[in-house]
């Protein structure tokens, strides 16, 4: 930590573009966006509506391709991936909290849990004690068998949370992670990020909300797909750990 | 082991989904389920018509002749209609002259004749004959005996009759031994035939519902104008063809049928029953083939587009999977599970259904459902499902994350 310059970034992100085709118009969601992110760094991208912030998670988080630059993950070159590979990397290295929970709604916060290990081939027994211990790790030991409809908007997101985290991830992305939750409950999955980062997790958050921006330890700023500023923040807003 | 956790996760997905969707799903499978009841029933039908043309087969005796001025089952019966009638004098010169045969037996029957006892009455086929009838029949009675040569020929007034006659007469009595009225006459019981069901409803060539007396009896009663038909079961080491040749040859010299013109009679074979049997079975199987084939498909598109909406319902949650890691290979193989297990339950549903109604057939066509017919609809049912799910299937494995994801 005390020279990160040194090591290769975890991400690494050069010049890169996407342009969606309208037909009469082409939308230039990113023109020409880079960035570096290492290990255990807690990111949070900021900026208007349309600016290009959800695009740039997407591509982050392998689930989108740019239109043009360079994308390294790892060391490796994701442009050169196929369909395979990228849905390896989804489920080994990258960890998913969306502002929708996108929960399976007919299966309990259990199974929403195993999810990524059934995908990773985690046999069944080893795989139920992983998800346990995840759940058990965001507070829900007592709700494994509820359902999403049966659990508050916090809750809901801390299923989220655990799945995102049950593969042990190289990094967590969160998409507005607090953004349908009241500012209380939001504050509460604030402070849950914030101890995964203490434990060495890498995080990149989107958010619209200085409040929420304000945990983080670096901001990146998106206005109309290019990144206008980067900067580190002094004295994060921290928690004292609880429980 | 991978590919497993694979199967059990989509198993667990469409077991999820069809059970939220009941109603929509029992009633997607429709084609199917009326599909594979075709099929099933299809099959008992047939079964059950080869099991009748066994029996039946067994009631005319294997390598006996039926010498007749009509030809049975010909598609030119009309023409037989101008032939000479046969008379006992030719069936019994082709007794005394044809020795390749084990017995020649003349046979005449009277139709729709009234049998009564008592105050109980039936109407049945009369047939006048001899005692070598039970060996070109191979069949015995069941109870008493058939009558012999010696009580033909002094034109005693004995009868055998048939299962369903006897039944009809006498519900709680013994036949044996009773007098029957048959066509005014009175008969003493001597025998009764054993039951033997008929093929394809004809009771033509069953024994069931009808009566047998002597030759003498049956001119005494039915008049002696009726064209006679010979029974002839050849000897037991002759060559059949020859055995055949010699005999037509024969029939026809007693005829004087001139040796350019065609045989003035019939010669008969159960083999005519399997012609019958084949055809019928080949139009059931077209039919059914047809119904079939059309339901599964009208049952195979319903599939599809309940698997389309199923896909388009579920897109944000396809996104989600592959956001987790879920590769094209997995969401493929869950909507074809899907797909499959909806046909399957229509199969089962089908199969549910059609056992009742084979128990129903079995009252008209003793038959069963064949097991191995169950195998095969379970099959038809998870290809059709296959079939139908595959482009569904791989529009959701095709689906990009991002847009599955943005999709509400
Ligand atoms: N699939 C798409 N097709 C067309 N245009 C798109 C698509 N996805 C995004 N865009 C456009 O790209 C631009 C950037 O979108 P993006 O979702 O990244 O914005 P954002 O910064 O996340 O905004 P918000 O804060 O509202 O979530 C927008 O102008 C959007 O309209
Ligand atoms: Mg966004």
């Amino acid at each position: 930590m005390s020279n990160p310059e040194e090591e290769t970034p975890l991400i690494h992100i050069v010049n890169v573009t996407k342009t969606y085709d309208m037909g009469a118009e082409k939308v230039h969601a990113l023109r020409g966006a880079g960035l570096d992110i290492r290990k255990n760094e807690y990111v949070a991208i900021m900026g208007p509506s349309g600016s290009g912030k959800s695009t740039l998670m997407n591509i982050i988080g392998c689930l989108d391709t740019p239109t043009s630059g360079l994308y390294n993950f790892g060391g490796s070159n994701v442009g050169e991936m196929n369909d395979n590979e990228l849905a390896a990397i989804r489920n080994k290295q990258i960890g998913f909290v969306f502002q929708t929970f996108n929960l399976l709604a007919r299966s309990t916060a259990l199974h929403n849990v195993e999810l990524p290990l059934i995908y990773a081939g985690i046999p069944a027994a080893d795989r139920r004690e992983r998800a346990e211990q995840a759940l058990a790790n965001v507070g829900l030991a007592d709700r494994m068998t509820h359902k999403p409809n049966e659990l508050s908007g916090g809750q809901r997101q801390r299923v989220a949370i655990a799945r995102a985290l049950v593969n042990t991830p190289s990094i967590i992305l969160a998409d507005e992670p607090t953004g349908n939750l009241d500012s209380k409950t939001g504050e509460e999955i604030m402070q849950l990020f914030s101890e995964l980062h203490r434990q060495g997790n890498t995080l990149i958050l989107v958010t619209h909300e200085e409040d929420i921006a304000a945990h983080a330890h670096r901001i990146v700023r998106l206005f109309d797909g290019e990144i206008a500023s980067d900067v580190r923040v002094d004295n994060p807003k921290v928690y004292a750990r609880t429980s | 082991m991978f590919r497993l956790h694979e199967l059990r996760e989509g198993l667990r997905i469409a077991f999820t989904a069809i059970i939220s969707n009941k109603m929509r799903s029992v009633l997607t499978t429709l084609g199917i389920v009326i599909g594979i009841v075709v099929v099933t029933l299809m099959a008992t039908v047939i079964e059950g018509l080869g099991t009748a043309l066994d029996n039946s087969i067994k009631s005319l005796g294997a390598d006996v002749y039926y010498i007749s001025k009509w030809d049975w089952f010909s598609d030119e019966w009309w023409k037989s209609r101008n032939r000479k009638e046969i008379s006992l004098a030719e069936a019994r010169q082709m007794q005394e002259k044809f020795t390749l045969a084990e017995a020649v037996v003349p046979v005449v029957q009277a139709w729709q004749k009234t049998m009564k006892y008592r105050n109980k009455s039936v109407k049945g086929n009369v047939i006048g004959t001899e005692e070598a009838y039970l060996i070109t029949s191979g069949v015995v009675p069941e109870q008493g005996r058939f009558f012999n040569d010696l009580e033909g020929s002094s034109g005693r007034p004995v009868c055998v009759i048939g299962h369903d006659v006897a039944n009809t007469l006498f519900e709680n009595e013994d036949p044996i031994g009773k007098t029957i009225k048959i066509n005014g006459y009175s008969y003493r019981v001597i025998g009764v035939f054993e039951k033997e069901g008929s093929f394809l409803g004809s009771a033509m060539f069953s024994k069931d519902s009808q009566s047998f007396i002597p030759l003498p009896n049956f001119y005494r009663v039915f008049g002696n104008e009726r064209s006679i038909d010979i029974h002839v079961k050849m000897g037991p080491d002759v060559d059949k063809e020859d055995a055949k040749a010699e005999m037509i040859g024969l029939f026809r010299q007693i005829r004087r049928v001139p040796p350019a013109d065609e045989d003035d009679f019939g010669v008969n074979t159960q083999d005519f029953l399997k012609k019958i049997f084949e055809s019928v079975v080949g139009t059931i199987g077209v039919i059914g083939f047809l119904i079939t084939s059309l339901s599964l498909l009208v049952g195979g598109v319903g599939i599809m587009n309940i698997m389309f909406v199923s896909v388009k319902e579920r897109t944000k949650e396809i996104g989600t999977r592959k956001a987790l890691g879920a590769k094209r290979r997995t969401i493929l193989i869950q909507f074809l599970i899907e797909a499959a297990a909806l046909c399957l339950i229509g199969g089962i549903i089908g199969i549910g259904l059609s056992y009742p109604l084979s128990l129903i057939i079995d009252t008209v066509l003793p038959s069963s459902m064949p097991l191995w017919v169950v195998g095969v609809s379970l099959s038809i049912s998870i290809t059709v499902g296959l079939v139908s799910g595959i482009v569904p299937a791989y529009t959701a494995a095709r689906m990009n994350p991002v847009d599955a994801l943005r999709y509400e």
